[in-house]
């Protein structure tokens, strides 16, 4: 069982990580403690390996900076599950190995603090109010995933995965 | 099957008949990476196993989002990529000073119409002014493709935005893209590219506020179809499919203003009259070209701005800070009380140059008003374009900036007054050193601004 983090639409990457708190300007060592520190202030010490994230539309918008995800990545995050993503958001999140599930129904079911369960085989968000569904990613990025990132799955195979 | 730009630009350089939906991996012409995310590009490609790029002349760096460094952490990031760009031998480097990344990559002339760019940073759309399909990525994805010249592309849907008329003084195409982000959201354009119409013969600068902008709506990236430096086959067909199709009327447009803290929350400029700011921002690729100085230095006409409030002006690159310099421009700006940054990306994301506190309240003419964008979560960011920007700094208030530029003198000197009585209780009146600014303002208009003045 893993804790579902919830928040809103448009929820951008100046919110998970500030600007200011990058790694670049605070050490590589530290900028994931800054994760949600305006927005969640509790986040960074109560969050736990395999705890989910469930998001509205819009999800990681803004900036492209990949330590947003790399923040997310570093507290060990099980997945996130979102209405929608913003672009490069997606893209980062499967670069790091992080799995990325668009759901309609998932803010409907769940509430914050809910005890979650990510069931990719199932195509499911399990919750204490019901499931929800998942969309099922493409093989490409299942791939990337399934390697733990992209830049495992290129040491590994030297080349993208074979187009469907 | 009718292709739209994106379509085209992909199947070309896919090699094969690419669709919506499709995914394609495809040859990059060039990569840009900039100082922020180099830490995370080089242990990328350390992780990758490869130790060198896979063209070294297909590869622009650039020292711009903190330019110079603020802080020895970011000095010694700076060392990092300085020592990295001469082991792996990159001609195309540009360091602090020389200015936004995506300014010099359009007017340098790096951008190859018709093919596929990837940047590091997210208005890498900025491109598309002449005709690229360029996309910005993460730090992962610019180590993938710096490695293999290659990356990954979903083939992305199309919205049709199409310009007619001809705006009216004092309403510029930042005005106009604020209105098409106001008609499409955020995110109305996720994972879309944004094909402009009707904009093809405007100037390179404009052009480049409307392709960077496109990221405001979620875009992966956003073409400007007929500039003059595109090749013949770079148009959408006839009959091409779109998702969403928006026309903007420019001869009715109205002088916008984005609210904080959303980009799309815009509204007529008559809508924020009388909202005070402490601090405006003239600059970033969205709006610190020659042009937009220019149009600052118009609406000032050799009148200090308001003492309560800082003008922080930064040129976009090196080329436009000294255009900016020769035509009399910057001093004119000077004069009225500004700080001229050197080239760069400035206060527009909050790492350098004039950082906002906590309540207060900004006019920037960049691209995005995110809490905490530029410096305090509690500060908040209105977004204009350079002639609402010039009006605030003399007013110290936002407003209609096209009276400004009618009234006689006396007018001229009504209007501020006015303004500037209401606002009341807000920063401290600096003293700006010496008198000179009209002594200044008609020595700079002897060397050219006195024609955008005399307007």
């Amino acid at each position: 069982m893993s804790r579902a983090w919830v928040f809103g639409d448009d929820l951008d990457t100046d919110q998970i990580v500030p600007g200011r708190y990058a790694p670049f300007m605070v050490g590589q060592d530290k900028f994931h403690t800054y994760a949600f520190c305006d927005a969640r202030p509790e986040f960074a010490k109560a969050v736990r390996p395999g705890d989910v994230l469930v998001g509205g539309e819009n999800f990681g918008c803004g900036s492209s900076r990949e330590y947003a995800v790399a923040a997310l990545a570093k507290h060990g995050i099980g997945g996130i599950v979102a209405k929608s993503f913003a672009r490069i958001f997606f893209r980062n999140c499967i670069n790091l190995g992080i799995p990325v599930l668009e759901s309609e129904s998932a803010l409907g079911v769940v509430r914050d603090g809910d005890a979650v369960t990510l069931d990719l085989s199932a195509g499911l968000l399990r919750a204490p109010a019901g499931d929800a569904r998942l969309r099922p990613l493409a093989p490409f990025a299942q791939e990337i995933l399934g390697a733990g990132g992209v830049v495992a799955y290129l040491r590994e195979h030297g080349d993208f995965p074979p187009l469907a | 099957m009718p292709k739209t730009v994106a379509e085209k630009i992909l199947s070309r350089v896919a090699a094969r008949d690419a669709k919506v939906g499709d995914l394609v991996i495809v040859p990059v012409s060039r990569v840009m990476v900039h100082d922020s995310v180099i830490d995370a590009v080089i242990a990328g490609l350390r992780d990758l196993g490869r130790e060198r790029v896979w063209d070294t002349t297909k590869v622009a760096v650039f020292v711009d989002h903190a330019a110079p460094a603020p802080t020895p952490v970011v000095a010694d990031s700076h060392r990092v990529l300085r020592e990295w760009v001469r082991a792996q031998g990159i001609a195309t480097f540009y360091d602090a000073g020389e200015g936004v990344c995506h300014q010099i990559m359009v007017e340098e002339g790096y951008c190859e119409p018709g093919t596929v760019i990837v940047g590091s940073d997210s208005h890498s759309n900025s491109y598309g002014a002449v005709g690229a399909f360029g996309a910005g990525m993460g730090a992962t994805d610019i180590a993938v493709a710096l490695a293999l010249g290659r990356t990954w592309l979903r083939v992305p849907e199309s919205i049709k935005v199409t310009f007619t008329g001809k705006p009216r003084k004092g309403v510029t195409m930042k005005d106009a893209i604020m209105r098409v982000v106001r008609e499409i959201g955020t995110d109305g354009a996720r994972y879309a590219c944004v094909e402009f119409h009707g904009a093809g013969s405007l100037p390179q600068g404009d052009r480049i506020t409307l392709a960077g902008m496109t990221t405001e709506m979620g875009a992966k990236a956003g073409i400007v179809v007929g500039t003059p430096e595109a090749p013949d086959w770079l148009f959408p067909d006839r009959g091409a499919a779109y998702a969403n199709e928006v026309i903007v009327d420019l001869s009715t447009l109205e002088p916008q203003i984005a609210v904080p803290p959303r980009v799309d929350q815009v509204v007529n400029v008559s809508e924020a009259v009388g909202q005070p700011v402490d601090v405006v921002f003239l600059g970033s690729c969205t709006n610190g070209r020659l042009v937009d100085m220019r149009q600052a230095a118009a609406v000032l006409r050799g009148r200090r701005i308001s003492p309560e409030v800082r003008l922080e002006v930064v040129p976009s690159s090196r080329r436009q800070f000294e255009d900016a310099m020769a035509d009399g421009t910057l001093l004119s700006l000077s004069a009225a009380g500004a700080v001229i940054g050197s080239s760069g990306c400035g206060p527009c994301l909050g790492r350098t140059g004039g950082v906002l506190a906590g309540q207060e309240i900004c006019l920037s003419t960049a691209n995005r008003n995110y809490r905490g964008r530029m410096g305090s979560a509690d500060a908040s960011i209105f977004i204009g374009s350079p002639y609402v920007a010039a009006v605030a700094a003399l007013t110290g208030v936002i407003d209609d900036p096209r009276p400004y530029l009618e009234a006689s003198d006396a007018e001229f000197d009504d209007l501020v007054a006015r303004r500037r009585a209401e606002r009341t209780g807000r920063g401290a009146a600096s003293v700006r050193s010496g008198d000179r600014s009209r002594e200044l303002m008609v020595a700079a208009a002897r060397s050219g601004v006195a024609a955008e003045i005399d307007d």
